[in-house]
This record gives structure tokens, sequence and C-alpha cells, in this order.
């Protein structure tokens, strides 16, 4: 198992775009991956899921994974969440 | 009944006329359960969902030039069809015995109580993104081909709200114009619309109970008015201004790059008052030399906590660079009297003359040092000014001027990159910063009359209150004594003077400004055309001498009479544009 805390930075938080950004990139992974806010834990390949946690701008998330590229999905989920999802 | 007007937001201008179509969302109750074992009711579902991705995805090629955003919905939305959470949910139900129909509206519902916790109101709306698609499978379970709108004839869309889907398959070319009962003026509708050029009137209340389809409807997009069966003089009276506007939206186009100079050669500038970042753009469209009046209000109530000196910067830094080199006049936050923050409500006697405007902002001064900051900063972008509204003695502008030397201070230890000689002015919206023009107009560098708080101040008037508000016009001879007080204090000091309250977007008063020599109008996007051609068809000379006349007259009722005659012999073709319609 691998994990890791990321902060939303980009303005609108994870709306539609952001959320299918991850998906789609996650789709490549066979491990399973999650993420986490504020004690919720969803499946980070439902774009529904990631809708749900509502994640705004400055808020906490801990994505984690578990399989044989958990290591290489978690640091794609920080790549494009650093990257505030290409927006700005 | 003949002539019902129902108000609401103007969100789009222009006018349509035509025949209503009323968009009425079924409601969502699954059918009568079919006889089917669960393989067979998985099945239904699974082919509900490839149906669905190829609806989609018909529906995303068409949506490409309705813009980015709606396109990128979509895209979600097509995803979420692949979605592991929603699919499993199903299945499960399902598998414990529930027909399709009835998992697929048990999801919903549960979706719905999930996002009703949410506090974000632009993450929440997602939800509606969810809705719309779940629905869509929905309808193909249950069998119905499609559910989006059809038009076999040029009308209005009349609708609760417009979903995303319901957006993009829209048949363009039959759609007049949108009224819908919510949505405000950055909503999907009020984008769309713009995008597309036809009006919009969006936050009807009650507006699906008033209309059925077929009605005979007019939509004045820049009045933010709905008239559902006119009678024939309203008829004739809106055909002509639809013609009329549609003659002045070609002369827009061909003139709105033209400088606004009158007859005899003076330029003024005429800017815009904005509300929200997607106004920018018709701003400029519409001819706007830069923002006059940039109102920061909305940043605030975006969420329920004080906005970051970040997000401030990245917002005013796009409006900056957008009209770069023209200036960008931001005003600090203004809230009190009709709108306070919801963390700090505070009940108050008198909230129009109370604890508002720059009264509030230098007592809670970390406020204004973030805002100052991040305006500073958007000043390094381009042509940005600050504007301090509900100024009512010198000592609040030597306070706001401190903290901004202490704002520049911190950004200088941070490091970070801004302007140093930004120029800061006052609203004179107050009456006593007219009376004493001149001590405010030596220690600052422009003046913007606020002629709405200015109004209600020196009448004493709450235009709000049905009972007093006929007392309310700008056009009293008072009032504009003091606009001209105000104008003669900072052009004997040597600053700049503007108007952006209403009196600037008021054609009538237009030969007065010109007269009074304002140095800038700031108007609603919408009417920059007109309140241009006005100032290009009247000349310096008689617009001096129409403003002596009016300043003697003994009432606004005189004032508004003369100067429409005035207006009217310069500009017979705008006699219908005086109309107004009653309540």
């Amino acid at each position: 198992m691998f994990s890791k805390e990321l902060v939303i930075k980009n303005s609108l938080g994870i709306h539609a775009r952001p959320a299918s950004l991850i998906v789609k990139a996650l789709s490549n992974f066979k491990s399973n991956v999650t993420i986490e806010k504020d004690g919720i834990e969803v499946n980070a390949k439902s774009i529904m899921g990631i809708l749900m946690l509502a994640c705004e701008k400055g808020s906490k998330i801990i994505v984690k994974a578990d399989g044989v590229d958990e290591k290489e999905a978690v640091l794609k989920v920080e790549e494009i969440v650093e990257n505030k999802f290409y927006e700005e | 009944m003949k002539n019902k007007v129902l108000r609401g937001i103007d969100a789009s201008p222009g006018i349509a006329m035509g025949k209503a179509y009323v968009h009425k969302k079924e409601k969502l109750y699954p059918k009568l359960i079919k006889n089917r074992t669960k393989e067979e009711e998985l099945a239904v579902f699974y082919k509900a969902l490839n149906d669905t991705k190829i609806e989609l995805q018909e529906i995303l090629s068409k949506s490409k030039e309705m813009g980015k955003k709606l396109s990128s919905i979509i895209e979600a939305q097509i995803l979420s069809l692949n979605d592991p959470m929603f699919i499993h949910t199903i299945e499960e139900k399902i598998t414990s015995g529930k027909n399709v129909s009835i998992a697929i509206y048990d999801f919903i519902q549960e979706m719905k109580i999930n996002f009703e916790n949410i506090n974000d109101h632009y993450l929440k709306e997602r939800f509606f993104d969810i809705q719309d698609v779940a629905m869509r499978v929905l309808s193909k379970v249950e069998g119905e081909t499609n559910n989006s709108i059809k038009l076999n004839e040029p009308s209005i869309i009349v609708a609760h709200n417009l979903t995303p889907t319901e957006t993009a398959t829209l048949p363009v070319k039959n759609v007049l114009a949108f009224a819908t009962e919510i949505g405000g003026k950055n909503s999907h509708t009020a984008i769309i619309a713009k995008a597309l050029g036809i009006p919009a009137v969006v936050g009807i209340k009650n507006l699906l109970e008033e209309i059925d389809t077929g009605d005979e409807v007019i939509v004045d997009g820049m009045r933010g008015i709905v008239i559902v069966n006119a009678d024939e003089d309203t008829k004739r009276t809106y055909e002509k201004r639809k013609s009329e506007y549609e003659s002045y939206e070609k002369e827009m186009i061909a003139s709105s790059l033209l400088p606004s100079t009158t007859m005899d050669g003076k330029l003024y500038d005429i800017t815009a008052n904005i509300e929200f970042p997607v106004e920018i753009e018709s701003a400029k469209r519409n001819g706007a030399k830069g923002i006059g009046l940039y109102r920061t209000e909305f940043i605030f109530f975006m969420k329920n906590q004080l906005p970051d000196e970040e997000t401030q910067f990245n917002i005013y830094k796009n409006a900056v660079e957008f009209f770069n080199p023209n200036p960008v006049i931001i005003r600090t936050l203004d809230i009190g009297g009709d709108k306070i923050l919801k963390w700090e409500y505070l009940e108050e006697h008198n909230p129009f003359l109370g604890w508002r405007g720059i009264r509030f902002t230098l007592d809670r001064s970390e406020i204004m040092l973030t805002q100052f900051k991040a305006i500073l900063r958007a000043g390094a972008k381009g042509n940005v000014k600050i504007m301090l509204p509900m100024v009512s003695n010198i000592d609040e502008v030597i306070k706001a001027k401190d903290l901004l030397e202490e704002a520049k201070k911190l950004l200088k230890k941070e490091g970070k990159e801004f302007k140093e000689d930004i120029e800061m002015g006052i609203m004179v919206e107050v009456p006593s910063v007219a009376i004493l023009g001149d001590i405010f107009a030596k220690n600052v560098d422009f003046f913007s009359i606020g002629s709405n708080d200015l109004t209600q101040y020196t009448l004493a008037v709450d235009r709000g209150n049905e009972k007093v508000s006929y007392i309310y016009d700008h056009l009293d001879p008072s009032v504009l004594k003091l606009v001209k007080m105000a104008v003669d204090a900072a052009h004997s000091n040597g600053i700049w003077v503007g108007v952006c309250g209403e009196l600037a977007s008021d054609l009538l008063a237009i030969p007065l400004l010109v007269g009074l020599k304002v140095d800038e109008f700031s108007v609603s996007p919408s009417l920059i055309p007109q309140v241009k051609n006005i100032v290009r068809g009247i000349t310096f000379d008689e617009s001096v001498i129409i403003t002596e006349n009016a300043l003697c007259m003994e009432s606004s009722k005189k004032v508004r009479e003369y100067l429409k005659d005035e207006l009217l012999k310069r500009f017979p073709n705008l006699k219908n544009f005086f109309m107004e319609v009653e309540r």
C-alpha cells in the first residue's frame, strides 16, 4: 500500500473536468486507488465518487493505492493535482 | 390576462417575440415493474448504458461549437457511464431483487442526499450533471428514445432550468430566447445565450405557472422582463424596439471601435460596470474602453469563507490582462446595506446608514489589506485603479491610504511583483463628499460618482420601498447640483471624474454628463452602444446650454420632460425606447 496527502490548489476545486482527468489517468493502472477526504473514502476511478467529496480549493485529500503499480498511480494523481489540473 | 409582466435577471441582451415552448421535466418516478429475471434486468441496464453512451457521443460532437465548458461537462458525463460506483450500486440493487428503473431512481435519490451537505455552490451544482446522465440511462431503460427539446418552429424556451445535455442538443436555429426560473448572470443559460447572441432572462419566480406552450411571449433581455400575451399596443411597441435593437446591434458592430466623440470633437471615455468575470467579453465586444466599476462582492459570496489573496489576484489579473492598456477600476468590497456576509450578519435599524462599504472594511482591516495586496499585484499586469465605496469623511481616505502603504510593504517583504504608483479614487455617493469636494479631491486620484446611493441619501428615500420609491429620481435638480459640485471640485484640483451609477446608463442624462464635462461614463455593457450613439450625435456646446437650463428647474419631473424633448429632437427614432412597461 502506498499513500500520500495532497492539497487542492486550483480555484474551482475538483469539478467535472478535473475529476475526469483523474479517472482517465487511472484507467491505465491496475491497482485499487481511493481518495479520502474528511473521513469519507471513495474509489478514485469513480467520477461520481470524486465529485461527491466536494474537494474545494485548499482541501486536503489522501490518495491511497494498493496493487502492482501502486506507487506510480499515486504519483500520477499527485502530478495532476500539483499542476492544478492544467487549468490555470 | 393581457400584458402579464414577469420580472427576472437580465442575463443576455436583445428582444425576442414568439411562441413559448415550455419544457417541463417529467417527474422522477420509475414506471411499473415489468416481469423480468435478474439476469434480464442486468442486460437491460447494460444495454441502456451503451445506448446512452452512443447518444452522448453524438451530443458531444454537436456541443463543441457551444464552447469548451459545456463539452467538458458532457465528456465527464460519458465517463460517468463507466463509473464503477454507479455500475456496482445498480448491479447490487438489481441482484437484491430491485427492478432496474427503481435501482436507478434510488441511486439518484442517494446521490442527492450526499450532495446536499456540500457547501461550495459550484461543486454542489455538479449533482445536476450526475442526475442528468442517470436520467438519460433511466429513459433508455423505459424505452424513451430521446428526451431532447424538439422545436417545429422558432420558439422561446421556457424552463425551470436547462441541463448541459439539454442545452447542447438544442435545435439552435429555432431558439429565439431563453426564460428560466432559476439561474443568475453566470449560469449555464446566460453563458450559452451570450455565446449564441440571443436574449435571456433568468431567475423568474413561478415562471412555469404563468406560461403555457404556445403562449405569445416577449423576452426583453435588456430590462430582464418577460411579457405574456401582450396587447396590440405593447406588441407594436416591441416590434419597433426589436427592429431598433437589431439595427443598433448592427451599428454597434460597425461603430464599437470608433471613439465616443461629440460632433464638435470632445472625447468622453465610455467604460463598463460589471459584476462577474463572464461579463468582460461582452463589455469589450460592446466597445467599452475599460472597466469603470468592477464590483468585487461576488468573490466574497462564492464560498462560505473569505477569499484569499491568490483567488482574488487571479480574478483581477484576468480582467486586467484582457483590457490592457485600458483601465480596470476595482471597487473594494462594498457590503452592508442590502447585502452582508452571512457570517458577519448584524441586525441594524438603518442598514443603509450603517456598517457598510469602507466603514466595514476599515474595521475589518485584514479583509481590506488582502484585497489591496491582490489588486496591487494585478497592477503589475496592466492598468488597474482602486476605488473606495461609501466614503463619508476624509479620515477614512487617510486610513485607507495608510493601509495601502502597508500592503505595499508586505508585498515587498514577500518579494511579489506589484504596481507601486497605483491610482486610488473614491466613490462620490454620500452628499458630504460632494459638498466638501475640494478637500477630498486634494487627497485622491479620481472621483467616480455613484448616482444611485447619492440619490437615495440626498432625497432620503429607500428606492426598494414601494411606498416612497416614486420620490427616487437621479434627475432631481438637487442630485444634479451635487454632481456638478463634485465635477467642479475634481477639475479645479486637476483630477478626473467619472459617473458609474445608473445616471450614466440613462440616455436622457447623457447630454447633462457631456455638458458637465464628466470625463468617464461607466455603464452596463449592453447599453454602451446606445450611450456612445448619443454622445456621437450631440455637440458639447449645446449640451452646456441644456445642462444650464436643467440645473435651474424646480423638479425632477420638469428636468425629465425637458431632457426628453431635447433628446427626441435630435434622435426621433428613440421614441419607443422611452415607453415604460407598467407592472
